[in-house]
């Protein structure tokens, strides 16, 4: 099992390098001048080209490149040109707020979509198989600002039931001691039900507009691999030995239904992180997706890149963490690795 | 398997192309759904073209007197906070996100196809190459790069519709380099290296042919998600610039109101845009069911 994973750990390492160049290919290939926009616009020749070679920019682009992993290696992902802060202190302090955010979507999301799809591959042809494919079909046809907004203004507007889109907490209360950083853990750690419970309702509408979007996939894929699962001999061999059929189909079924659908996780995430911006920007969220669209309408390039590599390196961890699972969970894997 | 029922229309054109419209008779009357996309799919596509010819009022002329008024008979979707007929904006903007969809998925149908296909027929150094900086892209959450690359571009629509076909650039790949791969050494291509045919012309004028099927349907699936993504991408302030009539950006300039009621501003485009995107995700599925009945689902 250990060897599995460090060979699977091994291929993880050119991926890693090819986001590394991407990265640091795409701030290059930025068409302004970054020592100019750091001088700001009254500055001289002299100071614009003194910035830049205080920044570096003045050297050839491998030797850049190579200074550009080194300062990776010290976790410096350069410094805000707006605010003058540093890229990774922004970035660790607001990633917890996006995490809690697509982790919380995600649950919500595989809590309606596996069931969901489960019911409409055993009662095939029935309405909540048909329920099952407009949902799907649905989902991925509805942009997700678009059902952020929906959302908003049936349970804000209409209904009076959530609160305003305003970030994470309301005015009138404070954050939990941050402990992991999740609101809502920190403050069930501490016992704070008050902050929980506004912690919750802020959160609950976000979190939702993500799992309906990616609802869709997840779905899908239990419904097709359950069909499957259920047509092959061995669940008709269970069914012929007179198995109840809630034990053919959670234990038998069930179990290896679920292995294709792990797989599609990996996918759903790519869309989950991509939609969390989008989500962040219609619900005011304080997590990395809105900093990056703030600095990116500013032509704030180190914020975007600590970004973009940010999310590509959480992206090929999470890969790699859906590869090791699937190790676990299915021991014919484990054995060929 | 899929060899063999996409090779068969080339190998008796005439006996097939009736088969293939029977068949096309047969799967929409068998799923009426796939009916409606090709109905709606007409409409849209007449919307981009007269669009702008037929609306009531110029999309972009304020009148602030009429400013956030709801839908009514003067105003059938209502209007925005500068007083311009939504309708107006709605049925205008078709044409732009139409083109910005349709000239990424044909950038990546170019460039994809072409790379996917000599990958799979050529394999060893183009193949890993090609495999190499699919799977390097494959990497990014998709829309994430997307943003990464308008930032580098710089914030253009033609930045846009290029950041939308690389990152639609491995699905492309993939499916062009797996056809190509199973065709490398069917009869036809030995055939016609018999006949002293070279490898580019053996590549564009017999493999190219035979994958187009596929790929179509490939085109159609991912329109939707080019329409998604551009839209997403003007909705966050990137490329269209806020006079112009775009679905995404109309989405974000109501998205303000939403909270005071005036839901009229977001939810028509963003309807509009839903509907395209459902339109095309259902024309792929269609199209699917009739070139490879094998992956039904």
């Amino acid at each position: 099992m250990l060897t599995t994973i460090g060979k699977r750990l091994l291929t993880v390492l050119p991926t890693l390098i090819g986001v590394i160049i991407v990265t640091f290919l795409l701030t290059r290939a930025l068409p302004g001048d970054p020592a100019a926009y750091f001088a700001g616009p009254a500055a001289t020749k002299e100071a614009v080209e003194q910035i830049r070679v205080s920044l570096g920019l003045d050297r050839p682009l491998p030797e850049q490149f190579v200074r550009y992993v080194k300062d990776l290696g010290r976790g410096d992902l350069g410094n805000s040109l707006s605010t003058g802060r540093p890229v990774v202190t922004e970035i660790v302090s607001r990633l917890p707020a996006s995490a809690e955010l697509t982790l919380l979507g995600l649950i919500l999301s595989m809590v309606i979509a596996v069931p969901l799809g489960i019911l409409a591959a055993v009662k095939q042809g029935s309405w909540i198989d048909h329920t099952c494919r407009i949902v799907a079909t649905a989902g991925v046809s509805l942009p997700v600002f678009f059902t952020g907004l929906l959302l908003v203004y049936i349970f804000y507007y209409i209904l009076g039931w959530s609160p305003a889109p305003i970030g994470r907490l309301d005015a009138f209360t404070s954050a939990p001691p941050n402990i992991t950083g999740f609101y809502l853990i920190d403050s069930l750690i501490t016992g704070n039900f008050e902050t929980f419970r506004a912690s919750l309702s802020q959160l609950i509408l976000p979190a939702f507009t993500l799992g309906i979007f990616s609802l869709a996939p997840i779905a899908r894929m239990t419904r097709a691999s359950m069909l499957a699962v259920l047509a092959s001999e061995f669940v008709r061999t269970a069914r012929a030995s007179g198995l109840d059929n809630r034990t053919v189909i959670i234990t038998y079924a069930f179990r290896n239904a679920m292995l294709p659908v792990v797989t599609t996780l990996g996918m759903v995430f790519s869309f989950l992180l991509g939609a969390n911006v989008l989500v962040e920007k219609v619900f005011a969220w304080p997590g990395i997706g809105s900093y990056a669209v703030e600095a990116l309408l500013q032509s704030d390039f180190a914020p975007v890149q600590g970004f973009v590599l940010t999310m590509a390196v959480m992206y090929v961890a999470l890969n790699l963490l859906i590869d090791i699972l699937y190790g676990v969970i299915d021991p014919r894997v484990r054995l060929e690795g | 398997m899929t060899e063999t029922v996409s090779i068969a229309p080339a190998a008796a054109p005439k006996q097939s192309s009736n088969s293939v419209f029977s068949h096309a008779v047969y799967v929409v009357s068998e799923n009426p759904v796939t009916g409606l996309a090709f109905g709606l799919f007409a409409l849209i596509a007449l919307c981009a073209l007269i669009g702008p010819y037929i609306v009531p009022y110029d999309p972009l002329a304020s009148d602030t007197a009429a400013a956030l008024q709801a839908p009514s008979w003067k105003h059938w979707f209502g209007t925005d906070q500068l007083g311009r007929d939504i309708f107006s904006r709605v049925i205008v903007a078709t044409r732009l996100d139409f083109i910005i969809a349709i000239t990424s998925v044909a950038l990546v149908f170019v460039m994809g196809g072409f790379a996917g296909i000599a990958a799979g027929f050529f394999g060893g150094w183009t193949d890993r190459v090609v495999s190499r900086l699919a799977d390097t892209i494959m990497a990014f959450p998709l829309f994430v790069l997307a943003m990464g690359i308008v930032a580098a571009l710089g914030n253009t629509v033609t930045n846009i519709v290029i950041a939308t076909a690389i990152i639609n650039f491995p699905l492309y790949v993939r499916v062009a380099r797996a056809e190509a791969n199973v065709r490398r050494e069917a009869g036809f291509v030995q055939a016609a290296r018999l006949s002293g045919n070279g490898d580019f012309r053996i590549l564009l004028a017999h493999i190219l042919p035979n994958i187009m099927p596929i790929m179509m349907v490939q085109i159609s699936l991912t329109m939707g998600y080019a329409i998604l993504n551009a839209a997403g991408l003007s909705f966050i302030g990137l490329g269209v610039k806020p006079p112009t009539p775009e679905w995404g950006i109309m989405v974000a300039e109501g998205a303000a109101n939403i909270i005071s009621g005036e839901w009229w501003i977001a939810l028509f485009p963003g309807a509009a845009l839903m509907i395209a995107v459902f339109t095309f995700n259902l024309l792929g599925d269609g199209l699917r069911d009739l070139v490879d009945p094998q992956r039904r689902t």
